[in-house]
Parts: C-alpha cells; sequence; structure tokens
C-alpha cells in the first residue's frame, strides 16, 4: 500500500513539469514554432537595444577614414560606411532607435485610439456621430502627408518621430476598438455599473477598456512593425531622426544609394536588420492573433 | 438603393470639407510660406520685408484666413484649383503627367498583387498546419516585413551588378513608348506588389479558413462534391468580399503613398509632388492634391461597398 502511494505520488510530481514556464515556452514552441521564431527574433533585437554598448564592437560615431568604404573584413564583420565607421556597430546601436520609436508610436496610437474608440461606443449618440465624422476625416487624410506635416510643424528628433507615425495609427486603432467596445456596452456588468453611480470615466477605464483588450493587443503588435517600417520610410526621407544617429532608414541613405555598385553591404546589412525585425515582430503578432482569436484556431 | 447611393454621396462632402479645414490648417501652423521658402533657396535671407509683403499681397496671404478659405472652397466648387504658388503653373497641368503615372504604377501593382494573393492564400488555407501554409506565411509576413524602398535598392542593385543593365531613368509615358515605359515601370511595380500581395495573400487565408468550416462546406463535402467546385462555387464567393475590401485599400493607398519607392527609382509621381509641395509650403498644390488622394479615397471606398452588395444578395442597403 504505502509503496504504491509513494509511486502515485511520484507519478504527480513527474507530470507536473519542474519549470512551469519553461514548459509554456517549450509547449509554445511545439504548438506555434513560427510564433516562436518570431519571439526569438524580437528577444534578440531587444537584447541587442539594450547591451548595445556592450556587444558593438565600435563606437557607432567614431570614424576611421583608414577603412572608409571598406569591404566587410575580420576587423569589420559588415565593413564600413563612407566616413570609416562600422556598419555592423551602426546597426546594433540603430536597433535602440527602432525600438523606441516602434514601442512609443505603438504604445501611444493604441492607447489614444483605443481610448477614443471606447468612450465613442460608451456614450453613442451624437458623441459617437461626432467622433466618427472626424475618424472618417483622417481616414480620407493621405497618412504620408499627416505625417510630413507634423514633422513640419515640430522639426525633427526621435520623439517628433513618435509623434508622426502614432497620428495615422490612432483613427485605426479607434474603430477597430469601438466595434468591440459596442458590444460590451451592450453586457449586463455595464449595466450595473452604470446603476451603481459610478463615474463616466470609471466605467470607461476600469469596465469596458479591460474586455477589450484583445483586439487593443493585436492592434498594438500589428503596429509596432508598421512603425519601424515607416520611421525607417521617415528617415530614408531625411524627415526622421538625424546624422549622426545611428538609425536602419539612416544608414540606406545617401552614400549607401551613391556607392551602391562599389559598396554594396551599406545598402544590403541595415536593410537585412529592418525586415528581420519587422519580420519577427509580425510573426509573433500573428500567432498572438491566432491563440487570441480562437475563431482562427486549427481544430 | 438609388436612394442608398446617394445618401453615400451626399455624405462625402462634410468628410471631404473636414479634410478640406484639416489640411488648410496644417498647412498654415507649418512655419514658413512660399515667399519665404524661395527666398532661402536664393541664398539671400536679407530679402527687403516690402518685397515679401508685395509678393504675399500678390498671391493673396495677406488676406485674413476665412477670406483664403473660401476663395479656394469657391474656386473647388467649380472644379477651379488655382495656380500653383511655387511655379505659376495651373495645377491641373502640374499634376496631370504624375497622377497618370501613379495610377499606373498603383494599376500595375494591384494587378501583380491580386493574380498572386488570391491562389496564394486559398492554396495556403486548404493546406493549412502544412509546410505549404508555412512557406506561404513566411513568404507574406516577409513582404510585410521588406521595406518596398530597400527591395527597390536590391533590385536596381542586382540588375546592376549581374546583367550590367540599369532600367531606364526617364519616364515616357504608354502612349508614346510602351517599351520603355514598361522596362522602367516594371520594378518599381514588383517592388511595391511584393507587399501588396502579401496583405492579400493572408486576408484570403484567413477568411477562406474561416468559410471552410462553415456547414454548408461540411455538406457540400458530405454528398461528395468536387473539390475545386466546393472552392469556386461555394467558398471563394463568400470569402473574396474582405480580400477585395483590402486590396482596394491598398490601391487608393498606393496612389499618393508611395514616396520613398518614388525616390528609389528616380519617378516623379504624385508621392514626390507631395513632399516638394510641402517643403516649398506651396499651399495651393499641396491643398489640391490631398482633396484629390482624399476623394479618390472616398470614390473607391463606395464603390466597395457598391460591390459589396452586388456581389452579396443578402446584403441590402437603405
Amino acid at each position: 500500500m504505502a509503496a504504491s502511494a509513494q509511486t502515485l505520488e511520484e507519478l504527480a510530481r513527474h507530470a507536473e513539469p519542474r519549470w512551469p514556464w519553461l514548459a509554456a515556452v517549450a509547449n509554445f514552441a511545439r504548438r506555434r514554432p513560427l510564433g516562436a521564431v518570431g519571439a526569438g527574433l524580437v528577444l534578440l533585437t531587444a537584447a541587442l537595444a539594450a547591451t548595445a554598448h556592450l556587444v558593438a564592437p565600435y563606437d557607432p560615431l567614431a570614424n576611421d577614414y583608414g577603412a572608409m568604404l571598406a569591404a566587410p573584413s575580420a576587423a569589420h564583420w559588415l565593413g564600413t560606411d563612407a566616413f570609416g565607421r562600422d556598419v555592423l556597430s551602426r546597426i546594433i546601436y540603430g536597433s535602440r532607435t527602432a525600438l523606441t520609436v516602434g514601442l512609443g508610436a505603438s504604445f501611444l496610437g493604441a492607447s489614444l485610439g483605443s481610448l477614443i474608440g471606447v468612450t465613442s461606443a460608451y456614450f453613442r449618440g451624437r458623441v459617437d456621430l461626432l467622433v466618427q465624422r472626424v475618424m472618417d476625416v483622417f481616414f480620407a487624410f493621405p497618412v504620408i502627408v499627416l505625417a510630413l506635416a507634423v514633422v513640419a510643424i515640430l522639426g525633427t528628433g526621435a520623439g517628433n518621430v513618435i509623434l508622426a507615425i502614432a497620428t495615422p495609427m490612432v483613427p485605426r486603432c479607434a474603430r477597430v476598438v469601438r466595434a468591440s467596445a459596442l458590444a460590451v456596452r451592450e453586457m449586463p456588468y455595464v449595466d450595473a455599473a452604470r446603476a451603481s453611480g459610478f463615474r463616466h470615466q470609471r466605467i470607461i477605464l476600469r469596465h469596458m477598456l479591460p474586455n477589450v483588450m484583445a483586439p487593443i493587443l493585436i492592434m498594438a503588435t500589428a503596429f509596432l512593425g508598421e512603425a519601424i517600417l515607416l520611421e525607417a520610410s521617415l528617415s530614408f526621407l531625411g524627415l526622421g531622426v538625424q546624422e549622426p544617429t545611428a538609425a536602419w532608414g539612416l544608414m540606406l541613405r545617401g552614400a549607401a544609394v551613391e556607392f551602391a555598385e562599389s559598396a554594396p553591404w551599406m545598402a544590403i546589412f541595415p536593410g537585412l536588420a529592418i525586415s528581420l525585425a519587422v519580420f519577427g515582430f509580425n510573426l509573433f503578432g500573428d500567432s498572438l492573433r491566432d491563440a487570441l482569436d480562437p475563431r482562427l484556431r486549427t481544430q | 438603393m438609388g436612394y442608398y447611393i446617394l445618401k453615400r454621396l451626399l455624405a462625402m462632402i462634410p468628410t471631404l470639407l473636414g479634410v478640406a479645414v484639416l489640411i488648410f490648417l496644417l498647412l498654415r501652423v507649418i512655419p514658413g510660406d512660399v515667399v519665404e521658402a524661395r527666398y532661402l533657396t536664393q541664398g539671400s535671407q536679407f530679402q527687403s520685408q516690402d518685397l515679401m509683403d508685395q509678393e504675399r499681397q500678390k498671391l493673396g496671404l495677406d488676406k485674413p484666413l476665412w477670406k483664403q478659405f473660401t476663395a479656394w472652397m469657391g474656386g473647388l466648387a467649380h472644379l477651379d484649383f488655382g495656380l500653383s504658388m511655387w511655379t505659376s503653373a495651373p495645377i491641373t497641368e502640374e499634376i496631370k503627367l504624375r497622377f497618370a503615372l501613379s495610377l499606373q504604377l498603383a494599376l500595375m501593382a494591384s494587378t501583380i498583387a491580386t493574380c498572386l494573393a488570391i491562389p496564394l492564400g486559398i492554396l495556403a488555407a486548404i493546406k493549412q498546419d502544412t509546410w505549404i501554409d508555412y512557406a506561404v506565411r513566411v513568404f507574406t509576413i516577409a513582404g510585410l516585413a521588406t521595406p518596398s524602398f530597400w527591395l527597390g535598392t536590391l533590385m536596381i542593385l542586382g540588375m546592376l551588378i549581374i546583367f550590367k543593365w540599369v532600367p531606364p531613368m526617364m519616364f515616357t509615358p504608354l502612349w508614346v513608348n510602351p517599351w520603355d515605359n514598361l522596362a522602367l515601370l516594371i520594378w518599381p511595380a514588383l517592388a511595391v506588389g511584393y507587399r501588396y500581395c502579401a496583405v492579400g495573400t493572408r486576408m484570403m487565408r484567413s477568411t477562406m479558413l474561416e468559410v471552410l468550416r462553415e456547414d454548408y462546406i461540411r455538406t457540400a463535402r458530405a454528398k461528395g462534391l468536387w473539390l475545386k467546385l466546393i472552392l469556386t462555387r461555394h467558398a471563394l464567393k463568400n470569402a473574396i468580399l474582405p480580400v477585395l475590401t483590402v486590396i482596394s485599400m491598398e490601391f487608393a493607398f498606393l496612389l499618393g503613398g508611395l514616396v520613398v519607392t518614388e525616390q528609389v527609382f528616380n519617378l516623379n509621381g504624385l508621392g514626390m509632388l507631395f513632399v516638394e509641395a510641402i517643403s516649398h509650403r506651396d499651399y495651393t498644390l499641396t491643398q489640391a492634391l490631398v482633396m484629390l488622394v482624399a476623394t479618390f479615397f472616398l470614390v473607391i471606398n463606395f464603390a466597395v461597398d457598391i460591390a459589396y452588395a452586388w456581389l452579396d444578395p443578402r446584403i441590402h442597403y437603405r
């Protein structure tokens, strides 16, 4: 009897994973291999950004006039640019710019957009109608003009670029979140909260917002990749962060085009960095959506 | 239906008015105006204030804002866009060729994208969670992740290094020399089309997956219908509508949003015109461009809604 009880306990202990979160990660990786690859890329980008000052072999701003436009070699793995700056180091430091702008813009755009969406759905009636019409105007407005105008008014620099990229995201997020919030608005607990005499602000923030978190999360991850791309485009046009800051879009500009034939590494590697980072965020976001949206789940 | 169409057309007016007010005010908030921009490029910042004021008076920039706005609206009401503040040429002349270029590029890119997206999306959906599905998904997610301007740079670089050939750098209209025109535009169309195709494929895959789980598909399979017939007759018809929406929305975006790709391929399309007009503080030209792109967007939106009602008999608009 005693022996069998012990084996039962042992069995139970074996069934129980020793590292529960590690098991969860392993489970996620097994069931969504693409998502795991994406998460890996995201983690890699984040780790590079956090430890750029430790991992980068050179100072990203240091000029080595003895090695201008040098081809990839043991000293400079990915070559150097027209000012003799190490391309690899600049790519590693560039991840900081990309992540700052990407996270900042998607957080700002998604939170402002969802707040507007939920508020509009909560009040309905005239407020909703007015908000919808204003959102229509922003929708019809060309995205690039909005971004160009924000940069022209506020000037370049990371903070303004975040604002420029977040602005067009607000109406898109507001529309999606409003649709979900309209359903939540009909839930009995919202009626109960109103009957209890809670203030509008409290109902919107504490009762409705948490219940539309899934679409917000999906939108925010989708925005992240887009924001990194848009930041690269703006930098490429000279409207993003300014030289000598290390930013991927900036690295593709000017000399990279001019010397593309003789020094193709300048045009290839920063673009590869953009693609890989956005690829990672998109893969991860995709799997997240599959996991959160039960309708698309594999049966 | 006729009433609905009329209602939708009328609803465009307040939206367009909102767009007009927004761009009008935005432009005036941007520091500097066209007169300052011109003197700065001429390198003489020390122009006399009198001369600049005269210049402003000539352009009507000294009038109060509401007068400038009503004058502009009055012109728009009978489709008169006025003159560009920077070049003094009629705006319709400035826009005409560039619009043709952007429209052709957008049409080519959407043809490429649609022809690839629909079959790829269906394939990925019916082979869900097999290596085919994974390959299509990786292909499309990579498409979303690759900046089209970088893809364009790589294309030019590849042709330069491998074939020692560069696409022609001068734009020739299609009706003048079709071969030169296509040899130039096919590359940006491919670079942009990849991303575009990725958006369409993903939508096709996910709507197809949803439709394939419906009961009527199961019924059709249970009675032993040929798979191809089920797909085209039953599934595709129901799954195609959202794909149509994203494809037309992307199309509307392409018209004015290709700034960076145009720069890489040295094309003078609407996107580059936007950048120039804003940096010159050319109020009239920017305003006309914004109104053009916004109208285009609204019309496409409207057309999609009408197409929905036409393709899906369950939808009735009142």
